[in-house]
């Protein structure tokens, strides 16, 4: 089984509000990428991506994304991601309202 | 302004009934999202970063109280709040759920209003001079030219799947306030022998690939612009290119095939569908016309409490030396609030700011209300005497900022804070601008500067056309940012010069003031803007500003 170089975790947004998640083992949706599944077996990867894709009715464009695993969970390792991650820098909105 | 029609009402109804049906049948699993995505799109819904975008249209940027009211009610009821003005003269709502789309669909049909051509390879919300119907510059108000536009290119059965989107903005003053130039069609009301028609330039746009438009006939008269613009179109569907979507607009198709094949291939699909058009699109146009009527504007008295509240208020004099614009009518001016206070997001307005706006051009205002492409919104009519009521209303609610046309005045795109293709934020960049700028107190003696940032390459804040212009990008996985020097909008818009390798998100804004400041020592005095500056030092002096260690090693 080959081992992916890079972490990675399955987002998507969610079809009702549009809403960036992340999938958690075995068949949960997140909002907080802290709680979303770190995945580094590229097998694994592309069968919880295709699981994703089957969700047609609960959420939309899902893809892998890569992350850097740290003590408190999986954190984005590319600004886009850390962005959708958060949400907007210019008002506390979206993720900073929970 | 326009009242729809009994078609009007009923096509908005039905196209709202089918979005229903539509999100209905996506809810429930019958269409999948490929299938929804070109319907959700028809009807000016994105999946954005972090949730959907409604993206509204506002014709020609005029809106009326009630309009303003309910944009309001939508932004509290279904979104967070607020809306985006944005450059195109829409409003975006950024927080719709998908379940709620079509009952704001139903209240924006209550006000008539919609979404209708606000995505897609359509004909999109035609724009106009913010000023039109007020400027004291105008030949006349180009609006009527605009709705006719709108009902002509809504529903078009020929034009819904053009090779890319297509812009139209109109402009009927000689100073282009409409950033016509920078267009897929850019029209320019002019006279000639004392008939009324329109100089048509083409091809003009921003993105990837910026082009200042071309001019496909010097003079179409009004009888015949209709039909012409329906042969540039028409046209521009044929021959424009499918196999690329990153050359699929008219400014490359123009490109490529020069300007003299077009104009021929127009002029012979002008003369083949000139009979088709039988005059109903005129008498459709009179009677447009009577919905432009201006409002029956008070007398001209004398402004005496305008002085006494000068010389009170030191504040409302600053408003008023950048705020307000001569109007056509002696006795009137035209405001613009700005939706710029630094530290705010360029061209949000919350609902109270709304309703504030509404209420005060219910009261001063003549009812009308409209939104510049520059994210601002205006008071087209408002007499001279009621100017310090219209401030300290505007003050109330924190929309009496003085700097219209400064350079905290400042175009930025959604950028990476919300929109999906962004490629660096805007917003914070704008915000820490406007703030330094402010902290310094030097943005009145830097005089007129017209500053856009977009957040990726698509160039929705305009910063081509910036007299600076900073554009978002990614490099080496961080956010980068480019400056160009000398854009304009003006009748003779110009596209600015790259100025070197791009600044980190921590280096801009000190790499903006020391150009600034630069610029304070380099103009001839204070009479000479940066722009003017910058044409007559050229890009050198600038460059040295911005990257002061390449001028030592050199």
């Amino acid at each position: 089984m080959s081992v992916t170089p890079i972490s990675k975790v399955v987002t998507a947004n969610d079809l009702r509000s549009g809403e960036v998640i992340y999938l958690r083992f075995p068949h949960c949706w997140t909002p907080e990428l802290s709680k979303a599944s770190v995945i580094t077996e590229d097998d694994l990867a592309q069968a919880s991506l295709a699981f994703a894709q089957g969700q047609a009715n609960v959420v939309v464009g899902a893809y892998l994304s890569d992350v850097i695993t740290e003590a408190d969970g999986p954190k984005a390792s590319h600004f886009r991601e850390t962005f959708r991650s958060t949400g907007p820098s210019n008002y506390h909105h979206g993720k900073q309202e929970i | 302004m326009y009242q729809y029609s009994n078609f009007d009402h009923e096509f908005v109804a039905e196209r709202v009934a089918q979005f229903r049906a539509q999100v209905a049948r996506r809810l429930d699993g019958s269409l999948s999202e490929e299938e929804f995505k070109p319907l959700r799109l028809m009807n000016g819904l994105y999946l954005q970063l972090h949730a959907y975008m409604l993206r509204v249209a506002i014709p020609y940027g005029t809106l009326n109280s009630r309009q303003m009211d309910q944009l309001a009610m939508i932004a509290e009821r279904w979104d967070k709040g607020y809306g985006h003005f944005t450059t195109r003269q829409n409003i975006q709502f950024n927080w719709s759920k998908l379940e709620d789309v079509p009952d704001i669909l139903q209240a924006l049909a209550d006000v008539e209003m919609h979404a209708i051509q606000t995505s897609g390879n359509t004909i999109r919300n035609v724009t106009a001079d913010h000023f039109a119907g007020a400027a004291a510059d105008e030949i006349a108000d180009p609006r009527p030219i605009a709705e006719l536009i709108r009902q002509w290119s809504t529903d078009h059965p020929e034009f819904q799947f053009l090779p890319r989107k297509f812009k139209i903005a109109v402009t009927g003053s000689p100073h282009d306030r409409a950033v016509t130039q920078a267009h897929d069609i850019g029209l320019r009301m002019t006279e000639q022998n004392g008939d009324r028609g329109f100089e048509v330039i083409v091809g003009g746009g921003l993105g990837r690939t910026p082009m200042i438009g071309k001019t496909l006939s010097p003079f179409v008269p009004l009888g015949d612009l209709l039909p012409y613009l329906e042969a540039v179109v028409s046209t521009y569907n044929l021959l424009g290119r499918r196999d690329n979507k990153y050359k699929a607009r008219i400014k490359i198709t123009t490109h490529e095939h020069g300007i003299d094949e077009i104009k021929q291939r127009v002029d012979a699909q002008f003369a083949n569908i000139k009979p088709m058009f039988s005059g109903a699109d005129l008498q459709l146009l009179k009677d447009i016309e009577r919905h432009f009527e201006p409002p029956k504007l008070k007398p001209a008295n004398a402004p005496t409490g305008v002085a006494q509240t000068v010389a009170q208020t030191p504040a409302f004099r600053a408003w008023l030396d950048t705020n307000i614009s001569d109007h056509k009518v002696p006795g009137y001016a035209i405001v613009s609030v700005s939706l710029k206070k630094p530290g705010a997001t360029p061209g949000d307005a919350s609902a109270a700011q709304m309703r504030a706006l509404a209420q005060i051009a219910r009261n001063f205002g003549h009812d009308s209300l409209r939104i510049s492409h520059e994210q601002n919104v205006i008071l087209p009519y408002v007499h001279l005497a009621d100017l310090p009521q219209v401030y300290q209303a505007l003050r109330q609610t924190d929309l009496a900022t003085a700097n219209i046309g400064l350079i905290s005045d400042i175009i930025a795109c959604p950028g990476m804070d919300y929109c999906a293709l962004a490629t660096a934020r805007s917003i914070p960049v704008a915000q820490q601008i406007a703030t330094r700028f402010e902290a310094l107190k030097l943005e009145h003696d830097i005089g007129p500067l017209k500053l856009k940032i977009s957040g990726c390459i698509n160039a929705c804040g305009h910063h081509h056309v910036g007299h600076i212009g900073i554009l978002g990008l990614e490099k080496a996985g961080v956010e980068s940012y480019q400056i160009t020097l000398g854009g304009d909008t003006g009748a003779a818009a110009e596209i600015g010069t790259r100025a070197g390798p791009g600044f980190g998100a921590d280096e801009i804004v000190p790499a903006i003031e020391r150009l600034i400041l630069g610029y304070l020592h380099l103009r001839t005095d204070e009479t000479e803007s940066f722009l003017a500056a910058y044409r007559r030092l050229g890009l050198a002096p600038f460059k040295a500003l911005l990257y002061p260690k390449e001028k030592k090693a050199a």
